[in-house]
This record gives C-alpha cells, sequence and structure tokens, in this order.
C-alpha cells in the first residue's frame, strides 16, 4: 500500500491473550490525506448526480433533443435539400390542410392507429388469459408467440404482399377451393380493403407484444384474490372484471401508450404493402412525409407532416402518465 | 421474325474498331491518353474515388461496371470503390451526402435528379459538350433531365425504356400478325384477349415505375399534359378527358383487374405465369424468361408504346451520373466519367446489359447487340419517342412533386375505381395546382 504508513500504536485486540499482554503490535492506517478539488467537488451530491447523469444527458441532446428541435426549425421552413431554408412561420402547415392527400393520410393514420390498437389489445388480452394457464409445451408457445414480433418487419411483409397478391394470394387459392368465393379478392386494389390488409399485419405482428407484457402482468395477479372472489360466487367474467383488470390495469395502459406511439409513427409496413396507393387511399403521416420529404427533396414539407403527430402524441402521453399516476 | 424498319447489320468487330478510331481521335490527354498508351498514373498515390450506383435489374451489369472500375483505379493508380444499394435508398442517400457534404464523388442520377439536387451537384458541361460532339446530340430526355439553368449537372449515361412485352401467339390467334400501331387497335385485340382469358396487364398502384409509364404516356398520347411549356397547369383539357375515358374502357375490356393491387414485379410474375397477354415493362421480363421460361421467352415479342391522337410517347426519364460538389476529387471523378463513357469502355458495359440499357445518343442504336436479338429492337427506338414528367414543361422540382404525390395515376385509378372522368380529371388539376403553385 503505497500510501499508507506503518507506525506501533497500541491497539485492543481481540484475543483475550494479546489483551492480557498489551502488547504494542504495529498495524497499517490509511493516512489522513487531504481530498484533492475535484474529490472534494465530487464529494457533493448535486454536483456528483451531475457528472453521473452527463453521459446520457449528452446521448439524449445528440440523438433526441437535436433531432427534435431541428425537426421543428425544418417544419417552419421552405428547406429543399442542397439549399438553405428561409424561415417561413405556418405556412407548410396551412399548405398540408390544403392538401387533400395530406388529409387523407391524416385521417387514415388515426383509423390505422385506433382501430389496430384495440385490436391488439383485445386479442392479445385474450391470448394473455389463454396463456396463463397450465398446459402442455406452454413455454415453446409463450415464446413462438413471439415470433412475429421478432422477425424484420420488412421481411415478415414482404412475406404478406405475397399472401395478398391480386394473381397468386394464397388466401384466394384456399376461399376458391373452398368453395367460399367464385372469384378472387383484390386485397390491396381496394382502399378499404387495402386499409383493412394493413392493420390486419399490424395486429398479427404487434399482438404478441400485447400478449406477452400482459401476461407478465397477469402473473402479479395473487391467485387468493381469485379465490375468494370465487367462494363469494363472482363468475369468471366478474372475476375477470373486478379482480384482474383492475390489477392490470397500469401495465396495460402502458402497453397502449407504447403501442399508440409505434402505430402512429408506422412507415414500413405500409410502404412495403401498399406504398400508399392504390389512389393514395393508405397513405399515412409517414409514407407521405418520406414521400414528400426525400422523393421531392422538400425536408421543410415533409418535416411539417411528420410533426403534425406531435401535438396529438403528447395529448395522449400527457393523459395516459397523469392517468397512470392517478391511479397510483 | 420481320426485320425491323432501321436497323442495320454490323459486325461487332468492325463496330469497335470504329469506335476504337473514334475514341483514340477524342483523346486530348486525361485518362483515356493514359489507358490508350499504358502510362503510370497521373493522379498523386492515395487518391480515391467513391462511386454510389443502383443493384441494377441485370446482375451482369453491375459485375461489369465494378470490373471497369477497378480497371480505372489500376490504369490511374486511384483506389476506386463501387458501392450498390437499391433503388429505394438511393434518395435518403443523396440528400444526407448533400446536406452533410459528405460521401460518394459520383452518384447515380435517376430521371430528373439533377434537377432536385441541381445545388450540390458540381458543373459537368465539358464532358457532356465532348460526348455529344462526339457520339451526336444526347436524346431530348437525356438532356432535359440532366441540364439545369443551363449548366450540365449529370452526365447522361443510358436510359431504361419499357415497351410492351406481348405473347406473340396469343395475339395471332386474336388477329394481330404484329403487334397494334394505335391505342384504339390495342384496343381491339385486347378486348378479343380478355374474352379468351387472356387480359393485357399494367399497374395502377404506388410503385415507382409501371404506372407513372402508362399515366404520363396514355395522357400524352391523346394530346393532353400536366402543364404547358411556361408552366401553367393544363391538365383539364378534353384531350386528358379523352385519355381517361379511353383508360377506363380499356380497363375494363383489355386489362387484368388486380393492376390496382399491383406493384412493379406483379406484370413480370403474371406475364410468365401466363395468366396475361401482354404489359408494359423493361426488358426484365424477357431475360428471365430466355433463362427460366424458354418456351415463353420463345413467343414474346416487343412493341412499340401504340400511337394516339398526340402522337407516340414513352416515359423515359433517363439516367445520369452526377459528379458531387462537395467532392474533393472532382477532377478524378469527371476522368472517369470520361473513360467510362468512352466507346471501348461503354461497348462492354451496354453488352453486359444486353438490351436492358439504351445509350444517350442516337450513336448507340448501332451497337451489334440490338442485331443479336432482334427481339429487343422496340428497347433500342424507343429513347426517339422519349419524355420526362412535366412534359412538354421542364423536368422541375415541381414535376417531382406531382409524380410522388401520383397525382396522373391516381387520376386514371381514380377513375378506375368509379369516380366521373371529369371530376377525376378536375380533381388531379386542384392537385397539380397546388404542387406547381
Amino acid at each position: 500500500m503505497a500510501d499508507q504508513r506503518i507506525e506501533p500504536i497500541l491497539v485492543e485486540r481481540a484475543s483475550p491473550t494479546a489483551h492480557a499482554i498489551g502488547a504494542p503490535v504495529a498495524v497499517a492506517i490509511p493516512e489522513a490525506r487531504r481530498p484533492s478539488r475535484l474529490g472534494r467537488l465530487l464529494e457533493q451530491e448535486h454536483v456528483l448526480a451531475g457528472v453521473l447523469l452527463a453521459p446520457t444527458l449528452v446521448i439524449l441532446a445528440l440523438f433526441i433533443a437535436y433531432p427534435f428541435l431541428l425537426g421543428i426549425w425544418l417544419a417552419v421552413t421552405d428547406k429543399v435539400v442542397g439549399r438553405p431554408g428561409a424561415f417561413v412561420g405556418l405556412h407548410n402547415f396551412q399548405v398540408n390542410l390544403a392538401d387533400s392527400i395530406f388529409l387523407r393520410a391524416f385521417q387514415n393514420t388515426f383509423v390505422y392507429t385506433f382501430i389496430a390498437t384495440i385490436l391488439k389489445l383485445m386479442i392479445g388480452m385474450l391470448a394473455a388469459l389463454l396463456l396463463n394457464h397450465h398446459f402442455r409445451f406452454k413455454r415453446v408457445v409463450r415464446a413462438s408467440m413471439l415470433l412475429p414480433w421478432i422477425v424484420p418487419t420488412v421481411l415478415s411483409t414482404l412475406a404478406w404482399q405475397w399472401m395478398f397478391d391480386a394473381t397468386f394470394s394464397v388466401f384466394n387459392w384456399v376461399l376458391l377451393h373452398a368453395g367460399l368465393i367464385s372469384q378472387r379478392i383484390l386485397w390491396l386494389g381496394d382502399g378499404t380493403m387495402a386499409m383493412g390488409c394493413l392493420i390486419a399485419v399490424n395486429v398479427w405482428r404487434g399482438m404478441p407484444f400485447f400478449a406477452i407484457t400482459l401476461l407478465a402482468g397477469l402473473q402479479t395477479v395473487n391467485p387468493d384474490l381469485h379465490e375468494a372472489a370465487e367462494i363469494d360466487g363472482a363468475n369468471a367474467w366478474q372475476r375477470f372484471w373486478r379482480v384482474t383488470f383492475p390489477l392490470i390495469k397500469p401495465i396495460m395502459l402502458v402497453v397502449v401508450l407504447f403501442s399508440m406511439i409505434a402505430t402512429f409513427a408506422d412507415f414500413q409496413l405500409i410502404y412495403v404493402l401498399t406504398r400508399g396507393g392504390p389512389y393514395s387511399s393508405t397513405h399515412v403521416f409517414g409514407t407521405y412525409a418520406y414521400e414528400i420529404a426525400m422523393r421531392a427533396a422538400k425536408l421543410g414539407q415533409g418535416a411539417s407532416i411528420s410533426l403534425f403527430l406531435f401535438p396529438f402524441l403528447l395529448v395522449v402521453i400527457m393523459f395516459q402518465l397523469w392517468y397512470i399516476r392517478r391511479s397510483d | 421474325m420481320a426485320k425491323r424498319e432501321g436497323s442495320r447489320t454490323i459486325d461487332r468487330r468492325v463496330f469497335l474498331k470504329a469506335a476504337g478510331a473514334a475514341a483514340g481521335a477524342a483523346v486530348a490527354g486525361g485518362i483515356p491518353g493514359i489507358v490508350a498508351a499504358q502510362k503510370a498514373p497521373s493522379f498523386p498515390k492515395g487518391t480515391k474515388l467513391s462511386i454510389l450506383e443502383w443493384v441494377s435489374f441485370v446482375p451482369a451489369s453491375d459485375v461489369e461496371f465494378k470490373r471497369l472500375a477497378a480497371e480505372f483505379g489500376k490504369l490511374a493508380g486511384v483506389d476506386v470503390t463501387v458501392d450498390l444499394i437499391n433503388m429505394n435508398d438511393l434518395n435518403p442517400r443523396i440528400a444526407s451526402a448533400i446536406e452533410t457534404k459528405a460521401g460518394p464523388d459520383i452518384i447515380m442520377m435517376i430521371a430528373n435528379w439533377p434537377h432536385l439536387y441541381a445545388d450540390g451537384l458540381a458543373d459537368v458541361d465539358d464532358l457532356a459538350e465532348e460526348i455529344a460532339k462526339r457520339d451526336g446530340a444526347f436524346y431530348e430526355h437525356n438532356k432535359k433531365v440532366s441540364v439545369v439553368d443551363k449548366r450540365w449537372k449529370a452526365l447522361p449515361l443510358c436510359s431504361v425504356p419499357s415497351t410492351w412485352a406481348y405473347r406473340e401467339d396469343w395475339f395471332k390467334e386474336a388477329g394481330a400478325t404484329k403487334f397494334p400501331d394505335t391505342w384504339d387497335e390495342l384496343r381491339k385485340v385486347g378486348t378479343a384477349l380478355k374474352k379468351k382469358g387472356r387480359p393485357l396487364g399494367q399497374a395502377f398502384g404506388h410503385s415507382l415505375g409501371d404506372p407513372n409509364n402508362w399515366a404520363y404516356s396514355v395522357t400524352w398520347g391523346f394530346g393532353g399534359a400536366e402543364i404547358d411549356p411556361s408552366g401553367k397547369v393544363a391538365i383539364n383539357s378534353k384531350e386528358t378527358l379523352e385519355a381517361v375515358k379511353f383508360t377506363v374502357a380499356f380497363w375494363k375490356d383489355c386489362l387484368d383487374e388486380g393492376g390496382l393491387a399491383w406493384d412493379d414485379s406483379s406484370n413480370n410474375r403474371a406475364y410468365l405465369a401466363g395468366t396475361i397477354s401482354a404489359t408494359i415493362n423493361g426488358a426484365s421480363i424477357y431475360f428471365v424468361a430466355k433463362r427460366q421460361f424458354p418456351e415463353i421467352a420463345k413467343v414474346t415479342e416487343h412493341g412499340h408504346m401504340p400511337k394516339g391522337p398526340g402522337g407516340r410517347f414513352y416515359n423515359i426519364g433517363g439516367q445520369g451520373r452526377a459528379v458531387m460538389k462537395y467532392s474533393k476529387n472532382q477532377q478524378v471523378a469527371k476522368e472517369f466519367l470520361r473513360w467510362f463513357m468512352d466507346r471501348p469502355q461503354y461497348d462492354k458495359w451496354m453488352a453486359a446489359n444486353d438490351g436492358y440499357v439504351v445509350g444517350p445518343t442516337p450513336y448507340w442504336e448501332k451497337h451489334p447487340l440490338w442485331e443479336r436479338d432482334p427481339k429487343l429492337v422496340p428497347f433500342k427506338e424507343a429513347s426517339r419517342f422519349g419524355r420526362w414528367p412535366g412534359y412538354p414543361g421542364a423536368p422541375s422540382r415541381k414535376a417531382s412533386e406531382a409524380l410522388v404525390k401520383y397525382i396522373l395515376v391516381d387520376m386514371y385509378a381514380q377513375a378506375i375505381k368509379g369516380m366521373k372522368p371529369e371530376d377525376a380529371v378536375k380533381w388531379a388539376e386542384g392537385e397539380l395546382k397546388k404542387a406547381y403553385a
């Protein structure tokens, strides 16, 4: 120990013999050095907290705050690729509101998000309740549930594209051979039908996240509560609605919040399957913003389309956080 | 196979000899001189050149491009790298390169991209003028998309036209000994074919190529246009209305009903599966048929886009290669393009493409590959009728906005779905006015 010195001192020994003898022994003790200036600074709690948080703050500032603020700035400029943008105030937003394709994308984004989220919640809850029971191969089934969520979106969507193909759809083949239809269904050839297909694929992909997270919530519910409710004469629905649901509500709200944010901002699935077609009937904010910002090189206009999401997402997030805190 | 008008037999060896002589005459120094003389590299050691290309639909094209780039690197003492990415990813890569002023020295440009990215591109006037002087003037569409404010912002490299691929045997059975020359004639044959369960196929969704090929070519063919030469929106005309009415009738009488759900590869699959008898496409259908379905390749022919009251038109953006303004290797980049466009090199690249690409000047219509497979001759001739989105106006940023909003495509698609043609045209007029505001 380089910074310690040895000096003989009298100490009380644990050994009764040593105590009796009272012999002096040599032990090492740390030198009472004055802490350095940096050390003194770090001893202050608020300084230390700041230092420890700094890396996170830098990362957040660089990768979250800066792109976000840049996005806001772009949205109020007439920036195009290669030219500096000039401040145009809310002009881009006014242009959006006069654009029929944008208004359709606006409507589609809400329809897509709300229907898909509700379906994911309902089916995910059902799957979680089923998976919460004991049965053979339970672990295998639970693990395989996650597959749609794990597979890269582009890959799984390409598979769906084949299944919805106008000429070679496997669904059409099955339905035709089963005698259920007499002519093929054009899954992606009609605006409403195409939107239905997009929602179905989104539900297929996102439902496992709901199921597994809700399952985790269900496993925290004390079985004694169910037993007590059963003794009191509650039926299965009443046990779910009065016991299970209130207990897993916080986790459910968090899952819904995450899912809504992800679904609002969805891009890959729609871009691969329909690219916003036919006749711009399946554009959402993400796909339309990409077309305008990247393919027409109008970065400012594209950013303003993306940012239309922000106030709505903010309201959703604030409401849900408020609700969760109130529940706590 | 009937010999086509305008084509003449030319021996490859004679062609190359002539090409080599012309190239030698054009050499006034630079890399072609170095290459010809096999001299030592002219650039400082460690000079690098980075090129960004798409992944071609013809794999041999990429292989040959990379081989030529490596050859240039060896001769010029330059470390050349070629990155290949999907066509869909090019726009974001270009935008980020220009905005950050860092990235490849040469980037591929498709259609009117030089107009979109003009501020980030170096002028290549000298190169373009040198090649035009040697090979003759560029096709009009190649020139229009490359020249911005009278400056060449990209060097035209080629075009990838789409013609009608059709089943010659089935068309004969329907009474057509050759591909119909007018839209009305095609409708008559198409009606007969659809009645026999062999419809024609055309996409009307939001894929990049096929839907636009129909929308622009048919609009121009009937005498319509999205704007006039001064840039004023002119879509709401009786000519456009006729084009829309024709398309609705053509859809009902001749086309496969799946078209609204198709992407750019759907018609390839449907044609090769024998569920459609004809479709507008690049040469890729034929190439795949030759490799995998020789019996279909044997009965496949290509026909020109039919004529309408307004004439015969192809929507061909063309391709160019741009030297980036931020590049510190602009001189090397230009030398590479000069060397690549030199006849011996370009000849090899064009041969590797096997008819998928067409040269940027009529000079390349004399390439022997067109004689090797006469089925491809319509591709060779398509550039003569090539136009660009925005025609007869400029292929501007505004034309791009109209294109990415699929305004013309959706005008047709909505009419097909039941909207009154008059309303569909009026809708398109409203949207175009916003795009061209």
